[in-house]
């Protein structure tokens, strides 16, 4: 298969996961958040509402879509791209399982840092195109929140570098094969010193995404609909579909850094193999109903509280975590 | 010709005359000159009447330094109705209606309000039964409202299941108070001289059934929202309002408890069946957000009591005296108030002898609640300005009438 073919395939298979996902994880949400909220979600549109989100998807590509007369065109024009883009991007370096890998990168947990880092400039773009106050609002909260939170959030994943010696994430799910005294599984997320790191890695990875309780960019009950209030149709689609990405992305990160990636313990090798991506994404969606737990019962936090958290606490206490790692790799390995 | 409201000055809004904004609170940075060379300027914000967190249709003017409200200021009357007029062409038996439509989430008080100014006119005397279903409906009523209350002061705070949850309780609150008035919000239940009916068969089972959940239900919401230490940290020391300015500017009901001061109408000036019944008020001390908060709460925990409390003492006897067709009271003036949801919501009754009120005038403590937001606002956050309006219970529709 000649590259470019071959990279052209990868392209719309990782375009096909995220638009899969986004709709999988929209009904999903709905139904978490339904049953938690003693209702049912949706019911009516196909068996037990499983075709309301591609409706939704359709309503959305058939909208009207509205530019409001004052905004800056230009910038409002691209903004959901340069939101949207980025988090395709960062499918590239996700392993799903040790041969489903769209790139093998040495760099990848950097790489996919980096592309994500690109979401808060599309945010701020967004609200500050719409010409709108809430917007406006929304997008300085969400330039201020995320890129206070990606020192943390980086910084706490040092220590798992740390130990597992490589930046490759499949490199790092393979330091975690193996058994601690014969049957606990070396997950990273099993070993108490790492439990710190893994908190750390846990709240600022929901800040980095925009989830409840650190939703504040778009926060409803206070600024309408922050930075999307003035996007309609298929933008407003893109701005809500790469949310969503995010947060798979987030929890496939988690799963990979923290729970042993595509692999389950105590099963055959062979077995492993071939089920790699299913139990990768499996796991990827137990990380995601957590945060729809958290966000179907959690109240929302200040944007003061935010930043206090973030530089007072997260901060010095991510440096601390590499130091002690740091020394605790010298001494015991 | 352009909105004067929406003029502004150096210091902060020009407002409609009625309210100047004073000394910002120390801690507040304000430069007109500028920082560095670059001319800063402060943002109005328009928060309202369609924002999903204003409780219905109050417009707030909030002029903000980034995040930081300078000055703030309620923009009201987008849901004026003109009960106040409309019941001076109302016989005294139909105000009721109007008075539903004032404060429509706890209408049994509105209509109690008239009724026991009516009765003062009339002189007439209320036989026992109706005292006792008064207070029974008030109370269910007041479950009722506080469940609204609560389930939209999670939304503010961005908890969404909470609101879920109350809207349970208040479902079935709801059914009950249909079963005993015929209408689940305009109830015209109360009327001068009695109620509209005895209690209808069945009923006293469904009450049973909710009193008998609702205790435990209300616990684990306590814990949901009040024990979440994000919300602890969103409430406390928000929007004080100490006793000083409480008294100050005549806030009532739990809004002036939350202060420490110990004013509830059913202690101090009894009415209906409350004289017998055994409960507690509820009080705050520093008359935060959070104060509010838990004496709200405590007022459901006592609601419930009373209720129970009612149905097991439920007299026998007429539920309203004889009242003539047409109420033609003596000429006078008379003040009655009751302790609704929100405060003392009073009615002042002018009578010049004929079947009609000369004039009514509607004391509604939303609007003394609201006052008090504005002065206390400056100095707070915008996400706290949701929290404050939310935690103070103001309702609209009491407040334009």
């Amino acid at each position: 298969m000649s590259p470019v073919l071959s990279a052209v395939l990868k392209f719309f298979a990782a375009l096909g996961i995220m638009l899969v996902n986004g709709v999988v994880m929209i009904y999903m949400l709905r139904k978490v958040l339904g049953h938690l909220h003693i209702r049912l979600g949706p019911m009516h549109v196909g068996w037990k509402g499983t075709m309301q989100t591609l409706m939704d998807v359709l309503k959305l590509l058939t909208k009207e879509d509205v530019t409001p007369r004052a905004v800056d065109r230009w910038l409002f024009r691209i903004a959901p791209a340069v939101v949207f883009v980025p988090s395709l991007m960062a499918y590239a370096a996700l392993p799903f399982s040790d041969t489903w890998r769209i790139v093998d990168l040495d760099t990848g947990l950097l790489y996919t840092f980096a592309v994500l880092s690109f979401v808060p400039i599309g945010i701020l773009m967004a609200g500050w195109a719409s010409a709108n106050k809430w917007s406006l609002l929304g997008g300085m909260r969400a330039a201020a929140q995320q890129i206070a939170y990606e020192v943390p959030l980086l910084l706490s994943v040092l220590p798992v570098v740390l130990v597992a010696g490589t930046m490759n994430l499949g490199g790092i799910v393979e330091a975690q094969q193996g058994y601690w005294l014969g049957f606990i599984p070396g997950w990273f997320a099993l070993n108490p010193l790492m439990w710190p790191t893994l908190l750390v890695f846990m709240i600022a990875g929901l800040v980095e995404i925009n989830q409840t309780p650190f939703d504040m960019s778009e926060g409803e009950s206070e600024i309408v609909a922050g930075f999307a209030t003035e996007y309609s149709a298929m933008k407003f689609g893109l701005l809500f579909l790469s949310e969503f990405s995010n947060q798979f992305i987030m929890s496939a990160l988690g799963v990979t850094l923290f729970f042993g990636g595509w692999t389950l313990p105590w099963i055959p090798a062979e077995i492993n193999h071939a089920f790699g991506p299913v139990i990768f994404i499996a796991k990827a969606y137990i990380g995601i109903a957590v945060m729809m737990w958290i966000r179907g019962t959690f109240p929302r936090v200040r944007i003061d509280q935010l930043m206090e958290l973030g530089w007072k606490r997260l901060i010095p206490v991510s440096l601390v975590l590499i130091m002690l790692t740091g020394l605790f790799v010298k001494v015991v390995g | 010709m352009t909105d004067p409201r929406m003029d502004v000055t150096g210091v902060g809004l020009l407002g409609e005359g009625l309210h100047s904004p004073g000394e910002p609170p120390a801690g507040i940075r304000r430069a007109p000159e500028g920082v560095d060379g670059l001319t800063t300027e402060h943002l109005i914000i328009n928060m309202g009447p369609q924002h999903p967190s204003t409780h219905g249709v109050l417009r707030m003017l909030v002029e903000v330094d980034g995040e930081e409200v300078i000055a703030a200021e309620a923009s009201v009357g987008y849901l004026h109705r003109g009960i106040e007029k409309l019941a001076e062409h109302r016989r005294y038996d139909a105000v009721g209606t109007l008075m539903d439509r004032g404060d429509y989430v706890s209408g049994i008080h509105g209509e109690l309000a008239f009724a026991l100014a009516a009765e003062k006119l009339m002189e007439v005397e209320v036989p026992r039964k109706a005292h006792w279903l008064r207070s029974l409906t008030s109370e269910l009523n007041r479950l009722g409202s506080h469940l609204v209350w609560y389930g939209t002061f999670g939304l503010d705070t961005g908890a969404m299941g909470q609101f879920l949850y109350a809207m349970r309780e208040r479902e079935a609150l709801l059914d009950i108070l249909e079963a005993i008035t015929g209408q689940r919000m305009m109830f015209n239940y109360v009327r001068p001289g009695g109620v509209l009916a005895d209690l209808p068969v069945g009923v006293d089972t469904k009450i049973k059934a909710f009193t008998d959940t609702f205790d435990t239900y209300l616990e684990e919401y306590d814990q949901l929202l009040g024990g979440n230490e994000i919300f602890q940290h969103r409430v406390k020391g928000i929007g004080v309002i100490g006793r000083e300015k409480a008294l100050a500017f005549g806030l009532t009901g739990a809004n002036l408890r939350a202060a420490g001061v110990d004013f509830d109408v059913r202690k101090q000036i009894p009415y209906a069946a409350y004289p017998e019944l055994d409960f507690e008020v509820p009080l705050g001390s520093t008359g935060d957000a959070w104060d509010r908060y838990t004496v709200r709460m405590g007022e459901m925990r006592e609601s419930a009591r009373m209720i129970r409390q009612l149905m097991e003492g439920m007299p026998e006897g007429d539920h309203t005296a004889k009242v003539p067709k047409v109420i033609r009271p003596s000429e006078g003036e008379v003040y009655a108030s009751v302790e609704s949801s929100r405060g003392e919501t009073g009615v002042h009754l002018v009578s010049d002898g004929t079947d009609k009120p000369y004039r009514m005038h509607y004391h509604g403590p939303s609007l003394y609640a609201l006052q008090a937001l504005e002065d206390v606002l400056p100095g707070h956050l915008l996400a706290d300005v949701v929290m404050m309006i939310g935690s103070t219970d103001v309702m609209l529709g009491e407040i334009d009438r």
